[in-house]
């Protein structure tokens, strides 16, 4: 049974460089059960200024950004720019897998920590690199915060509304693509160094994952049509080529108001999505906001391509009133009740109190003793038959596995410990 | 030379729409076998969703289709209610590494091709099934869609102005999200039977696998009890941080500074240095108590520029910028380009198709492959003939009584 608590990459360690762009990466792998070691400088990461705080006590033991993105994670302190600590950091490279990382680029090889230099200390090791840009290419020393990269992706000119101006997230979305490319490349990495017998190095771009989850219209009907799709906000346009071979579209709502906050629900009319539409007629209906339009419409033989917008908005009306007259809860409940695929803009509280998550048994309870709490977490990102994919430590606190891993595991002496602190390495 | 990482390795594949093969295709690029069951009474519903070239409502003509095929893949029609379907797809489970759906529970269920009864087939198999809910609890069994799934993971929640209900994700965001997180378990899943000879099931809930992301945003409820709050283009340690106007129909561009020395910098490039010097922008808590004049001040600059000079100006001073790139600029983009992120394949109906890709990342001694997609069926004759060794006699039959 020991082997169903362990996950399926446990024989394998991973060294974690990375600031704020790139935790997941490890985290993800360290879900899986390889044993990942969070390298900080001295003080802790820069990043454990961001907030949310717990409590809002902005302290680096406390910053739930971190909390929640180092999971899994022994942590050591370890300064990777003195000759001392860069001997340690080459020791801990001949017995690792993989090292994530994702300074600015040339970093890693201004301190002669490059791919080249480590694979000369471990010929299997594999390396990952985190960025906005990329190690290559004309953009790889621009600046590349989140909005930057939303913006450059593609992403900003077709997200919100039209009559503002494009939108990002209120979260650094783009960097979690980088960091789950990262993860994926290093994986196969590994899983071909079992032929080959030697590591190599990933270089993942967020703007590339980015760029992809743009999806095909905005490509395709640029390429294809010279048709530019821009934001359309709470509306998904669908196109509607007219006689003389340009493209029109007709909007249909995907994202209604309610009484307090939003809805989603969209008429789609492929065979197995048929019965959330024609249920959905059918409940506007059932309380008083039909039109000739909705008790007449077939669904069946709807064509979108060919389908008048004032049709379209007169039964997307008919739901839109319904929703107005109506809460969130009351509504899922009462969508739920008729096999409508109608959802709620989920907000955190929304999400705790889905039954479905709590049923599968995805939260969980994290003790903290260092605070004295217990506290819940999302848990597996995916459930699995054998092993286990789940939180097997709380994020380390600064230098919290300094003695397990250089005294226990390298072999250091006490002394040697506090000679190193002293010297400012570890 | 040596061999593809996953050169070897056979998935049949089952799934459709956009999370399953946003799954597999990296497999492909590096050299998987990937053979994809469809039916020609029911086959994949992106095939059914447009744009559709020439605006032809076709399933071979669908760019949605086409886009979510960028590995290579084979491509047959079975009909499984028959008995002679069931049989092949037997053979094709006893040839599979990996059996991968993205059906919500039921489906794979009643052809008997759940995980029990894939593994009484093939013991050592890893099945991958991804849908919305998971295959547990009360709600397996309702059909995903990308559009509910942005709801319900605080995707559209955090796309959003303060002021007003969401803007919302453009398109199925969690369609790409959920996909990297069931890449990285089925790699592992490899990597783990190739050590110990165990296969593996793999029950992925896109919601949460979604949510994983929002992980420091769902500890603030749970600890903090402070929800979602969407801030527009705005952060709270920055300033001015937004997306401009430039000169132009339509054409943004996104800027960013964060700290004194950022902001000195971009006053320099706007030709006011002495801006600052203005208490009332001289610090970011200043910047932050007056940002709606600074976002003014911003646009009366960006305004009468391109969004092109807007970036690189900013840029070569070391302050973040960058263009609101439309699907005409992605096409053009340097940066894409030197990563040749789009590749152009030939496709047998739509002809020329430009904007299939390869992974999110490059390798330093790999190379990675990019297919097209296929035609319902493209690869009967091979597959059954070649893979499966049925006769041509025999295929004739099977196509005659409209097994395939």
């Amino acid at each position: 049974m020991a082997e169903n608590n362990e996950g399926m990459l446990s024989p394998y360690r991973v060294l974690d460089l990375t600031n704020e762009r790139g935790f997941f990466a490890g985290k993800l792998l360290g879900d899986l059960g390889a044993d990942v070691i969070k390298i900080e400088r001295s003080e802790g990461d820069p990043a454990r200024r961001f907030g949310p705080f717990y409590h809002d006590i902005p302290d680096p033991e406390k910053s739930l950004f971190w909390m929640g993105l180092n999971t899994n994670k022994r942590g050591i302190t370890l300064n990777i720019e003195s000759d001392g600590g860069k001997a340690i950091f080459k020791k801990l490279c001949e017995k690792a897998d993989i090292v994530f990382e994702s300074f600015n680029h040339g970093y890693m090889e201004s301190l002669g920590l490059g791919y080249g230099a480590l694979a000369e200390i471990n010929p299997r090791l594999i390396m990952a690199s985190i960025s906005g840009f990329g190690q290559h290419g004309p953009y790889r020393d621009y600046k590349a915060p989140s909005i930057v990269l939303w913006a450059l992706s593609g992403q900003g000119y077709v997200t919100g509304d039209a009559d503002r101006p494009p939108l990002s997230t209120s979260y650094p979305v783009p960097y979690f693509f980088g960091a789950m490319q990262a993860a994926i490349g290093a994986l196969i990495a590994l899983y071909h160094r079992a032929v080959t017998g030697r590591g190599q190095y990933v270089d993942a771009p967020a703007l590339l994952s980015l760029a992809w989850a743009v999806g095909s219209d905005p490509q395709g009907l640029w390429l294809n049509d010279k048709t530019l799709v821009t934001r359309s906000g709470r509306y998904w346009p669908r196109p509607q080529p007219r006689p003389d071979g340009t493209m029109g579209y007709v909007n249909v709502p995907l994202t209604y108001p309610c009484k307090d906050g939003g809805v989603k629900f969209f008429p789609f009319v492929e065979e197995g999505m048929l019965p959330s539409t024609n249920g959905m007629t059918k409940w506007a209906i059932e309380e008083g906001f039909g039109t000739e339009a909705a008790r007449t419409v077939d669904w069946s033989t709807w064509n979108w391509q060919a389908v008048s917008q004032e049709l379209v908005d007169d039964i997307t009306g008919c739901f839109a009133r319904l929703f107005m007259q109506h809460t969130k809860a009351e509504l899922w409940e009462e969508a739920q009740k008729r096999g409508v695929q109608l959802y709620p803009v989920f907000t955190a509280e929304d999400m705790l109190n889905f039954p479905q998550l709590s049923i599968r048994g995805y939260w969980e309870k994290v003790a903290h003793p260092e605070l004295g709490d217990t506290i819940t977490y999302p848990g597996a990102f995916t459930q699995l038959g054998v092993g286990s994919c789940r939180i097997r430590r709380r994020a380390p606190l600064i230098g919290e596995h300094n003695e397990e891993i250089y005294i226990n595991e390298m072999g250091m002496s006490r002394k040697d410990l506090v000679f190193l602190k002293q010297a400012g390495d570890i | 030379m040596t061999s593809r990482p996953f050169e070897g390795i056979n998935i049949l594949d089952f799934t459709w729409t956009a999370t399953g093969p946003g799954t597999l295709n990296p497999l492909a690029f590096y050299g998987a076998t990937i053979i994809k069951v469809e039916s020609r009474g029911r086959f994949d519903a992106l095939r059914s969703l447009g744009p559709f070239k020439d605006g032809i409502p076709e399933p071979e003509h669908s760019y949605a289709f086409a886009y979510s095929q960028a590995g290579k893949r084979y491509n047959i029609t079975l009909n499984l209610s028959q008995p002679k379907g069931m049989e092949m797809i037997k053979k094709l489970v006893a040839w599979a590494d990996i059996v991968a759906d993205s059906y919500s529970t039921g489906t794979m269920e009643r052809w008997g091709l759940d995980y029990e009864g894939v593994k009484k087939i093939k013991p050592d198999i890893i099945m991958m099934r991804t849908c919305m809910h998971g295959h547990t609890g009360p709600l397996s069994k309702q059909h995903g869609q990308g559009f509910i799934l942005t709801a319900l993971s605080g995707v559209d929640a955090l796309i959003s102005w303060p002021d007003r209900a969401p803007s919302g994700a453009y398109g199925p965001f969690t369609d790409y999200i959920a996909p990297q997180f069931n890449t990285i378990a089925l790699i592992a899943a490899l990597d783990y039977r190739r050590r110990t000879g165990k296969g593996q099931y793999i029950d992925q809930s896109q919601h949460e696998a979604a949510m994983q992301v929002i992980s420091p945003l769902i500890l603030d409820y749970t600890v903090n009890q402070r929800d979602i709050a969407p801030c527009g283009n705005r952060l709270s340690y920055a300033a001015p941080h937004g997306i401009y106007r430039c000169k132009g129909d339509d054409r943004w561009c996104a800027i960013a500074v964060f700290t004194d020395e950022e902001w000195a910098s971009f006053c320099k490039v706007i030709g006011k240095p002495a801006l600052t010097e203005d208490p009332k922008f001289a610090t970011l808590l200043k910047r932050k108590e007056n940002e709606d004049a600074l976002d003014k001040l911003v646009e009366s600059w960006t305004g009468r520029r391109t969004a092109e000079d807007v970036m690189k100006l900013m840029q070569a001073a070391g302050v973040a910028a960058g263009v609101v790139s439309n699907a005409k600029d992605m096409a053009e983009d340097p940066q894409m380009k030197y990563y040749n992120f789009f590749v152009e394949r030939e496709h047998p109906v739509q002809k020329k198709i430009p904007f299939y890709h390869g992974p999110g990342f490059r390798l330093s001694d790999e190379t990675y492959e990019v297919g097209r997609s296929n035609l319902l069926g493209e690869h009967n004759d091979y597959v059954f003939t070649k893979i499966l060794g049925v006769s041509d006699e025999e295929f004739a039959g099977l196509v005659a009584e409209g097994v395939i």
